[in-house]
């Protein structure tokens, strides 16, 4: 079914065919169209979700960590600051292993506070046991976001689902969306494990684990997570089979048996396969490689699709002050360090130019140093 | 009506071999609640003594579903629960009609925990909140909160807390709510009778119950329920309700005692005896009969 949408109206719409029995909101630029599309849907009775308007973020999180211990399905959307400020429920949703799902519209944090996009708010979070994707366009937010769900759910670890503050979420984009049947199919029915309404089997959840039990508890998470890829691969092939989309952890844009590549997430992997296209056509090697699984981390597929790669420069949307910015740190724990440049672009949603990028594929053609800031004064 | 036998006969809800300090209030005040609701109940407790002593894992005290996740959020989180309950429910995956109770200290409550308080009544969430209170921050080691009574020393305030309390009472009100009441353990059928009430109330219902912490203190643990009948006689803890706009005062001595009978009984208050801070005693009890008189004339009492 072709459509017309935002990243952010993409979003809804997925929820909106999700129907989870509870979705908690609070206000956040430039989450806002998501929860504003939603309420729609609620008012027109396409959904007989339980919407929550909270007074914060950490009680929308708060919330849902509730919801998911009651047996219900739990979705919210939030970005930057919101993110920040649910932090702290963020291990208490993956501690407790509860399948919440979430979208991140990728904004700056605070302070100078800034509106536009760049990954500091989720990759603030990398380490707090979600699941991480990164989409690139409109298209790829809705089918992850279904996907996102399933995965969720079968592996028990809440998730996340990025996509780009305005470039993404604010901009019209043509995609293709599944019926309702079929993605209500895809999606099929909850079922917990644990409910804190069944009054049979008593549970009391959130206990206190000291010395003698909190290390096995995350130490089951940090195995599980090593199960998301097959568990990835084999929900990706069921809605290939539905959608005719083919996703995977990363993206290999001619980069198979490129010599120069280029790391990176999200957005601006439009903008570098234009750069490749054409570079490919003055007969360089160059290519992308995209990461849209952060966590867990895809250490063997990516260090087997950066193999014959003789340069490889990293774009990261977030910095790490005084050490390697995320996502180069994991390329480089993933090749050797020696080929790997990390490059830090587009904060507080400062653009990249096409020039940009091209001077980058240049400089590793001709062996010339790399700037680590790029348009940056 | 509640009867001392449906207390006596209820299940045990909350059962034995939790780790709270002998004379801790909150185990009396937990039981007597629970007791009091006749339908499947939900209790979520925000971090704290209560959820610290009854969840070790892989022990548990609570005999009914039962949910802790932070310190801040235990109003938010139950929120969730119940409206899991309401989105289950309308699908029939759910069958029984059941409550929900939160229990969270004043540090849980008057400080963090206000802002999610605040939003599930303004949403007139369907809960009971109690807010078992016993003046500080107890489980990190008596702190001051700003439910810490005026002169009382907490190891941040080792000079004697300079403020008067926070009026948590006249906040839950605010929100225009059904049913806001004061109880203690002394009086456990008023206590229970307010549950129960509580409990039947359609959205959210506050109950702020006076906890006795020997601990913190600096009381004999054999004398909880004396100190905290004295904290009522003394009008230092007033037993009121708030009922559909209409105040009733439930306890009205013929004459009050003087605070000073109140704080003889805890060493937290050692300091404010000294002949030096007679003024700062004289205005406690100044500040004590205010919001006693204020509060007869809420009730129409004389």
């Amino acid at each position: 079914m072709k459509s017309v949408m935002s990243g952010a109206q993409s979003a809804s719409y997925a929820m909106m065919q999700i129907n989870p029995d509870v979705v908690s909101s609070f206000p956040i630029t430039p989450q806002t169209d998501i929860m504003k599309e939603y309420a729609i849907y609620v008012r027109d009775k396409k959904v007989d979700t339980e919407f929550l308007l909270m007074e914060s973020e950490h009680s929308a999180l708060s919330a849902l960590v509730g919801a998911s211990s009651s047996g219900a399905r739990a979705m919210t959307a939030t970005s930057s600051a919101g993110l920040a400020y649910m932090f702290e429920i963020l291990g208490v949703a993956s501690g407790h292993r509860l399948p919440i799902v979430m979208n991140i519209v990728n904004r700056a944090l605070s302070g100078p506070i800034n509106i536009h996009c760049d990954h500091s708010d989720s990759m603030a979070c990398r380490d707090s046991g979600w699941i991480q994707l990164y989409c690139e366009d409109a298209q790829e937010v809705y089918d992850q976001t279904l996907i996102g769900l399933r995965l969720a759910e079968k592996m028990s670890i809440p998730a996340m689902i990025m996509q780009d503050g305005f470039i993404c979420s604010h901009c019209l984009q043509n995609l293709e969306v599944l019926p309702d049947k079929i993605a209500k199919k895809f999606i099929g029915d909850f079922k917990p494990k644990y409910s804190l309404l069944d009054f049979k089997k008593c549970v009391t959840a959130g206990p206190l684990q000291l010395q003698d039990y909190y290390f096995e508890t995350k130490k089951q998470l940090s195995l599980e997570m090593k199960n998301v890829f097959s568990e990835y691969e084999k929900i990706s092939k069921k809605y290939f089979s539905l959608a005719k989309r083919k996703y995977s952890i990363i993206e290999e844009y001619k980069s198979k048996d490129a010599e120069f590549i280029i790391v990176a997430l999200s957005s601006v992997c439009g903008l570098i396969k234009d750069c490749v296209d054409e570079l490919r056509g003055k007969g360089i090697n160059a290519g992308l490689l995209r990461i849209k699984m952060f966590r867990p981390f895809p250490y063997s597929a990516v260090s087997k699709a950066l193999k014959n790669a003789k340069k490889i420069v990293v774009l990261d949307r977030s910095e790490s002050f005084g050490a390697d910015a995320p996502l180069a740190c994991e390329i480089k724990n993933s090749v050797p360090e020696k080929i790997v440049n990390g490059c830090i672009y587009g904060l507080g949603g400062r653009d990249i130019l096409k020039s940009n990028v091209m001077d980058l594929f240049n400089s590793m053609i001709k062996n010339k140093k790399i700037e680590r800031f790029i348009n940056s004064r | 009506m509640i009867a001392i036998k449906d207390l006596v006969n209820a299940p045990e809800r909350f059962v034995s071999g939790h780790r709270s300090c002998a004379g801790c209030g909150f185990p009396m005040i937990v039981r007597t609640i629970l007791a009091a609701c006749k339908k499947p109940v939900v209790a979520c407790a925000a971090t704290g003594c209560l959820e610290v002593v009854s969840t070790i894992y892989p022990f548990t005290s609570w005999n009914i579903p039962f949910i802790h996740s932070a310190f801040e959020n235990s109003a938010a989180t139950m929120t969730g629960v119940v409206h899991a309950y309401k989105a289950l429910k309308k699908k029939g995956k759910i069958k029984k009609d059941a409550k929900f109770v939160v229990f969270a200290g004043d540090g849980g409550t008057y400080d963090i925990g206000l802002q999610a308080l605040s939003g599930a009544l303004e949403r007139n969430e369907e809960f009971v909140y109690v807010c078992y209170d016993n003046g500080a921050y107890m489980n990190t080691g008596i702190q001051r909160s700003s439910a810490t009574p005026k002169g009382a020393y907490t190891t941040t305030t080792p000079a004697g807390k300079l403020e008067f309390r926070k009026d948590l009472a006249k906040i839950a009100i605010a929100h225009e709510i059904d049913y806001v009441a004061t109880a203690s353990p002394n009086n456990f059928m008023d206590l229970a009778l307010k549950a129960e009430k509580a409990f039947s109330t359609k959205g959210s219902s506050v109950l702020i119950v006076l906890s006795p912490c020997p601990l913190g203190w600096g009381s004999k643990t054999a004398q909880s329920i004396k100190i905290a009948k004295l904290a009522v006689e003394t009008n230092f803890w007033p037993l009121y309700e708030y009922e559909k706009k209409r105040y009733a005062l439930n306890f009205n001595p013929d004459k009050r005692k003087n605070i000073k009978e109140f704080l003889e009984t805890q060493t937290r208050f050692k300091q404010l005896l000294l002949p030096e801070n007679k003024k700062v005693l004289a205005k406690i009890q100044k500040n004590i009969d205010e919001k006693f008189d204020e509060l007869k004339k809420l009730c129409g009492e004389k």
